[in-house]
């Protein structure tokens, strides 16, 4: 699985202090903390404290700020194509891998996202929403996903690149979303060979419900099984963590040993 | 050729480099050390990457007369075995092994039961005879192992040898001593790769670095098992080059050991009149078990015939020419 850590978000306390602050301490322990447990790439996402005018470059000093302590791919989390820039260019210096998070699937927007993508050779998450919103059914949110990969083919961008992201929404907001995103997966892995990769923003599933940590770990569980292979979450969530390890070895895509959560973390 | 570029492997992960020997620069006496393992592809495709180190040949050497090898064998060798270090030198000078694997067998308590200091003393006299690195096992009987190879692992400090072997069920005397002296370790699995991961990740629990670290997943000779020794070293180099840190390391395997217990390898021309040349039959389990494991993914071959080391030897070069 490949483990994108929510962490470095201004939406949360510590991490909107520590900007305010400009500190740098609190972020980039947490980038180490979430590398340590797993994490493959880091989010980094200046949250909305910051003014619209500051989020750039707010942007540039959170990103400069993790790169010091890591080499690992950092996704840039914003819908402004600006910020993305100064971002993406700040966390690709030296050649350093770089997620794009994200781009919706309005055609204008996909064109620019996906040349910024060829440009800094940038992996890039595409959302299953477009000028009429967030895509509610399996064909809608298909029609977004094959709109994506045929604009990163005309703009030179690796489809092994593109991350479809179907978009979760709340349980308690809408509890037939679920059930269609994990349809969604399946139908996705089905486009091509090798099939595209399928990412989701897990929190938002459990946002606002009592059981939110069981809620967002049965269904890291279900989507896997489905064949999503990436997830945006807290990797220091550790029931979390070990029912996606349990569940990727029950689909025999590790190795079993009696000490095999250890591995995980050991490895 | 087109074909073959599109069917390329993509692979993430590598296998651990694992250093065996030292130099006197190095804090040893070894005139020459070898480095195992690296590999980032499937063994021997060319077109998907170069053999970062080309598989090694060792030969195994007893502390104790070979008794019950059968006479072909011994005939092979000479009266050099009733010396471990006469037989090291031999193997060294006239066989080209690549190093020695000195089997510890007359310490147990069945076979001769022979004293750690008197282990210790044979581990010193063979190190003293050849300059090739060295592999040192016990003898396979978990209580005499732990009175014997600490011994054999101080004797033999700062010459990095690989010691074995450590199971799940015991191994913590031995990595502690090893960790101390600096030698590699030996992690032994009954055909079980799931008890394999196992060990690995217990012995570098106790802080064991995991590039000191070799697999020995049990071998089977042709016709006795070679299948699953096969598809379990295959899965398993496919595990370490998707990326999977705890079943990267290089590979052991007792292709002498288990060719020569074969009933093919052994029986006389009389017990056997049906089975061909007694001379060639064992050289020939021998090198059909150990040119098999190589396209599994092997790193050692312990091998006991001159002529199987020859031929296997040969074998390696046109394979990573």
């Amino acid at each position: 699985m490949y483990v994108i850590g929510e962490r470095i978000n201004g939406m949360f306390t510590d991490i909107g202090n520590a900007i305010a602050a400009k500190d740098k301490k609190p972020v980039q322990a947490m980038a180490e903390k979430q590398l340590a447990a797993g994490a493959s790439a880091l989010d980094i996402n200046v949250g909305t404290r910051v003014p619209k005018a500051d989020r750039a470059a707010v942007m540039q000093w959170l990103v400069e700020t993790v790169r010091e302590v890591t080499n690992k791919p950092l996704c840039v989390d914003t819908p402004a194509l600006e910020t993305m820039r100064v971002g993406v260019a700040a966390a690709a210096k030296g050649g350093l891998p770089v997620v794009i998070n994200s781009t919706i699937g309005q055609q204008d927007k996909l064109e620019a996202f996906m040349a910024l993508a060829h440009e800094f050779d940038a992996s890039i998450i595409g959302l299953s929403i477009d000028e009429k919103g967030v895509a509610a059914t399996c064909e809608e949110k298909l029609e977004i996903a094959m709109r994506t990969i045929a604009a990163a083919m005309e703009a030179g961008v690796d489809v092994e690149k593109v991350y479809l992201d179907p978009i979760v929404l709340p349980v308690n907001v809408n509890q037939t979303a679920p059930g269609i995103v994990l349809e969604t997966i399946r139908q996705i892995k089905m486009l091509s060979d090798p099939a595209p990769h399928v990412v989701v923003g897990l929190s938002n599933l459990g946002q606002g419900a009592l059981e939110k940590h069981l809620i967002n770990r049965t269904f890291l569980v279900m989507a896997i099984g489905a064949g999503m292979d990436a997830s945006i979450h807290d990797p220091l969530d550790e029931e979390l963590t070990n029912a996606m390890v349990t569940a990727e070895l029950l689909l025999n895509k590790s190795i079993y040993s009696d000490s095999y959560l250890k591995a995980y973390r050991q490895g | 050729m087109k074909m073959l570029e599109e069917a390329k492997g993509k692979w993430a992960g590598a296998l651990n480099e694992v250093v065996i020997g030292a130099t006197k620069e190095q804090g040893g006496t070894r005139t020459s050390t070898v480095t195992v393992g690296g590999e980032k592809t499937l063994p021997f495709l060319a077109y998907e990457g170069p053999t970062k180190n080309r598989p090694v040949v060792a030969m195994e050497i007893l502390d104790r007369v070979p008794e019950d090898w059968p006479k072909p064998l011994t005939d092979a060798l000479g009266d050099a075995v009733k010396s471990p270090a006469e037989w090291a030198k031999k193997c060294v000078d006239q066989f080209g092994a690549d190093l020695i694997c000195l089997k510890l067998q007359g310490t147990h308590p069945d076979f001769g039961n022979a004293s750690p200091q008197a282990a210790a003393a044979t581990v010193k006299s063979v190190l003293a005879a050849v300059g090739v690195p060295l592999i040192i096992w016990g003898s396979d009987h978990d209580e005499k192992d732990n009175e014997v190879l600490p011994r054999c692992s101080e004797a033999a400090k700062g010459e990095k040898c690989v010691i074995g072997a450590v199971k799940e069920d015991n191994y913590k005397t031995l990595v502690s001593f090893c960790l101390a002296d600096g030698h590699s370790l030996i992690g032994l699995s009954p055909i079980d790769i799931n008890i394999a991961k196992q060990v690995n990740i217990l012995v570098s629990e106790m802080g064991f670095p995991l590039d000191r670290l070799v697999m020995y997943p049990t071998t089977g000779a042709l016709g006795y098992g070679l299948e699953y020794a096969y598809s379990i070293q295959e899965r398993s180099r496919i595990a370490a080059l998707g990326g999977d840190k705890m079943m990267s390391m290089p590979v052991i395997c007792m292709i002498g050991q288990e060719a020569w217990r074969a009933k093919e390898a052994r029986a006389s021309a009389e017990e056997a009149p049906g089975l061909g040349d007694e001379n060639m039959r064992g050289v020939f389990w021998e090198i059909a078990t150990a040119s098999a494991l190589l396209q599994a993914g092997s790193d050692i071959m312990v091998m006991r015939h001159p002529e199987s080391v020859a031929a296997i030897k040969n074998v390696i070069t046109k394979l990573t020419k």
